[in-house]
């Protein structure tokens, strides 16, 4: 009869306690979960942009250019204000005004800068500004302040046979090399993958080879590799995510960029709270969408991750050499040096505000090891996010009595200039690249260990790839193990507290098997006493 | 010997819940804390705030329950009793003396038992709930985006909620050891099962005061 009632009281336990308890679990576990926006984004991006003008119809375009000036004179013609909004660009000047804390304001860029490449265009303008949205940037004597000198064409031509010389500053081909014009200015307008790529697949000295995740794979490559630029994706134009304003592209590099102004973050197209799971949401107040959505990078062709110049200038038979290895990498030339290379490399990860520090030509080298630039940030800074980067570590010259950088002289149309990739005459090069720089140079060179740090931003993988929980939330070998001063479930812990904790448990343990011990023996005892 | 109704649905159903999800908080949370891979990390932690949204209901509930019963007053703490319990478990119990507190329906509790469950309850408990809800919500989607309470570091949330997890373990192993010291060892199990427990029958049962069978737990420490 009793037990009955305690029955009917389980009974209406289930209506009054667990049914609404379920619930209201439910409901605060966010089981009722929401939608991001990415059917809207697919829409959006699938759809054909028709271009509203035909160049091909113009008639100042219907004429046989014989030189690139020309064309550009064309262009402006119509474009009459698009030369002046491109010569406030950093594409146009390589330097960008920037503040810097504890520098101030600085003029910053490809043009001045020190990398752990081929170290700076300085002396190598001719070679190095091929990539240069001018024409003929040759020396210091380039005319910035000449609208004629823009080349419109390296962004423009949709044709994708424009093709700029070696060795000319940025100019394209003379005589019967020379582009086909008349084709490609029929062909101008909003710029595509090639145009962009032309340059930043090539950073470095060749494909892929600053970057690591821009290079020319992604003009035809699959989701696997990039789910936004795929051909079985949405095969997304750079500008697409990179839109420019009066020729101001968005978006920053920061091996030459150093503010936190006019990025592109992916949260200008998506939610900034994507996921189903709240709990992945939170994840992006500390850390940045490309941690877990670029697991890997370099995953076609493979990316420098170490350049040692202190081997360069070894000579077999009186000449330079190189050697590849089995995967048909370079991995020592006479020019260079050696190098390291990786495909489907696991990025590092570091804390980011969008600020960043470069080691000038003019710094002092006071430590083993100096970084290339520094990208501030840290746990306890609201706008540091983690995100991943490349770490391109080199060994590079400098000035063992002055202590600062070396600019070398590296290129050369021919021997005899004392250009190093034609001499491999290191006091030679280093000289005649410090008397253009201005800066002075004792004669005695070192070899000094630099790191530059890249971060890693394109080749995005599908989401089902994206890095799990596990792969930064474990003791052992965690992606993040690296990033300071963050608590990270599962990767972090206290060793102290885990022992004590440990030790109390088993001391717990002991006492109640003890006592129980005790007492068994004692019942034993009193029977057998019986 | 006499049977009693000790323990309402209420009170058992809590129990055995309660247990069932600080188990299974033991065993995801220490996965959480990297301790061992079985659940796998995920799941670990889906399965660790799930049963930690339904514990703090439950909680809720409890609370509601003690106040509205009155039952609340079993945990005042008393001093009565106190040395002769412990006494008990060091020397009494190995020689088979009768225990020191007896049981009944007002006074289900021994003196350590009502200090250690007090603790448990004003101590112990809510620096779990509290470094818990911390350690979930710190950081909040609200309209959309992510917002953070401003912490300096999650480190000293989620240490002391390992401190704590420790210590609620250290209690149950010694709880779980000390409901065999009943009358028989599994008397006190039966009873929190079934609610019904034989007590001993007294002359003096009706007495205020009354003395009874008993079970008890405590975090030895002999």
């Amino acid at each position: 009869m009793e037990i009955f009632e305690s029955f009917k009281k389980t009974f209406l336990f289930i209506f009054i306690v667990i049914f609404p308890l379920t619930i209201i679990t439910l409901g605060f576990s966010n089981f009722f979960e929401k939608e991001g926006n990415l059917g809207e984004l697919k829409e959006k991006y699938s759809r054909k942009k028709i271009s509203s003008v035909d160049h091909s119809k113009f008639e100042i375009l219907q004429k046989d250019f014989k030189d690139p000036h020309e064309v550009t004179e064309a262009c402006l013609s119509c474009h009459t204000e698009r030369g002046k909004e491109l010569m406030s660009t950093a594409h146009w000047n390589w330097e960008r005004e920037e503040y810097i804390e504890g520098r101030g304001i600085t003029y910053l860029g490809k043009k001045n800068l020190i990398n752990n490449f081929c170290t700076g265009i300085m002396t190598n303008e001719r070679s190095c500004n091929k990539c240069h949205a001018g024409l003929g940037w040759t020396d210091k004597s380039f005319d910035f302040n000449n609208q004629l000198n823009i080349d419109c064409l390296v962004c423009h031509d949709k044709t994708g046979t424009y093709e700029k010389a070696t060795g000319m500053g940025g100019h394209p081909p003379v005589g019967e090399d020379a582009p086909d014009y008349k084709n490609i200015v029929a062909n101008v307008g909003r710029p595509m993958k090639h145009n962009c790529g032309y340059c930043h697949f090539n950073g470095g000295g060749g494909n892929n080879v600053k970057h690591g995740d821009l290079e020319t794979a992604l003009l035809n490559c699959d989701r696997n590799v990039d789910v936004h630029m795929a051909k079985d994706g949405l095969d997304m134009n750079c500008v697409d995510c990179h839109p420019a304003e009066n020729h101001q592209i968005k978006g920053k590099y920061y091996a030459v960029s150093s503010s936190n102004k006019n990025r592109a973050y992916c949260t200008d197209c998506h939610n900034p709270a994507p996921h189903k799971q709240q709990i992945l949401n939170e994840h992006t107040i500390k850390v940045d969408c490309r941690t877990c959505h670029i697991p890997h990078y370099a995953k076609v062709n493979p990316t420098k991750l170490y350049w040692d110049w202190s081997t360069a200038g070894a000579i077999k038979d009186g000449e330079g050499y190189s050697v590849t290895d089995s995967l048909g990498r370079e991995v020592y030339t006479s020019k260079k040096g050696t190098f390291i290379w990786g495909t489907n490399v696991q990025p590092e990860y570091v804390w980011f505000n969008g600020t960043a520090d470069h080691f000038l030509i003019t710094d002092k080298i006071e430590t083993d090891t100096i970084n290339i630039n520094t990208l501030f940030g840290s746990y306890v800074d609201p706008n540091s996010k983690i995100i991943p980067i490349k770490i391109h570590k080199g060994k590079q010259p400098y000035d063992l009595k002055y202590k600062t950088l070396l600019q070398a002289k590296l290129w050369a149309p021919e021997k005899g200039e004392g250009a190093f990739w034609m001499d491999l005459n290191w006091d030679i090069a280093l000289k005649l690249g410090m008397e253009y720089v201005g800066l002075p140079f004792s004669g005695q060179y070192g070899f000094i260990n630099t790191r530059a740090y890249l971060p890693v931003s394109h080749m995005v993988s599908k989401s089902e790839d994206a890095v799990s929980c596990k792969e930064c939330h474990n003791r052992k070998n965690s992606r993040l193990k690296n990033v300071p001063g963050v608590y990270i479930p599962a990767t972090s812990y206290n060793k102290n507290i885990n022992m004590a904790g440990t030790a109390l448990m088993l001391l717990s343990l002991l006492g109640v098997l003890g006592h129980a011990a005790l007492r068994i023996r004692a019942s034993y005892k009193k029977k057998t006493s019986i | 010997m006499k049977k009693v109704y000790i323990y309402k649905v209420f009170e058992r159903f809590w129990h055995w819940t309660q247990s069932i999800l600080i188990f299974t908080l033991a065993l995801t949370g220490f996965e959480v804390n990297g301790a061992y891979e079985v659940l796998g990390y995920e799941t670990a932690v889906n399965v660790h705030n799930f049963s930690a949204i339904s514990l703090i209901i439950l909680i809720i509930f409890a609370i509601f329950w003690h106040f509205t019963t009155g039952e609340w007053r079993q945990y005042i703490p008393t001093k009565k009793n106190m040395k002769a319990q412990i006494e008990y478990y060091i020397t009494g119990i190995f020689r088979n003396a009768p225990h020191p507190t007896r049981k009944t329906i007002l006074s289900k509790l021994n003196p350590l038992q009502r200090l250690t469950y007090l603790a448990l309850k004003i101590i112990l408990i809510p620096l779990m709930v509290i470094t818990g809800i911390l350690y979930m919500l710190y950081r909040y989607g609200m309209n959309g985006e992510i917002h953070s309470l401003k912490i300096g570091s999650l480190e000293p949330i989620a240490l002391l909620h390992t401190i704590g997890a420790f210590l609620i373990l250290a209690f149950v192993i010694a709880h779980i050891y000390l409901t065999t010291t009943g009358h028989t060892p599994t008397s006190n199990i039966k009873a929190m099962l079934t609610g019904w427990e034989e007590l001993e029958d007294d002359d003096d049962e009706k007495k205020e005061n009354n003395v009874n069978t008993e079970k008890n737990e405590k975090n030895e420490n002999e």
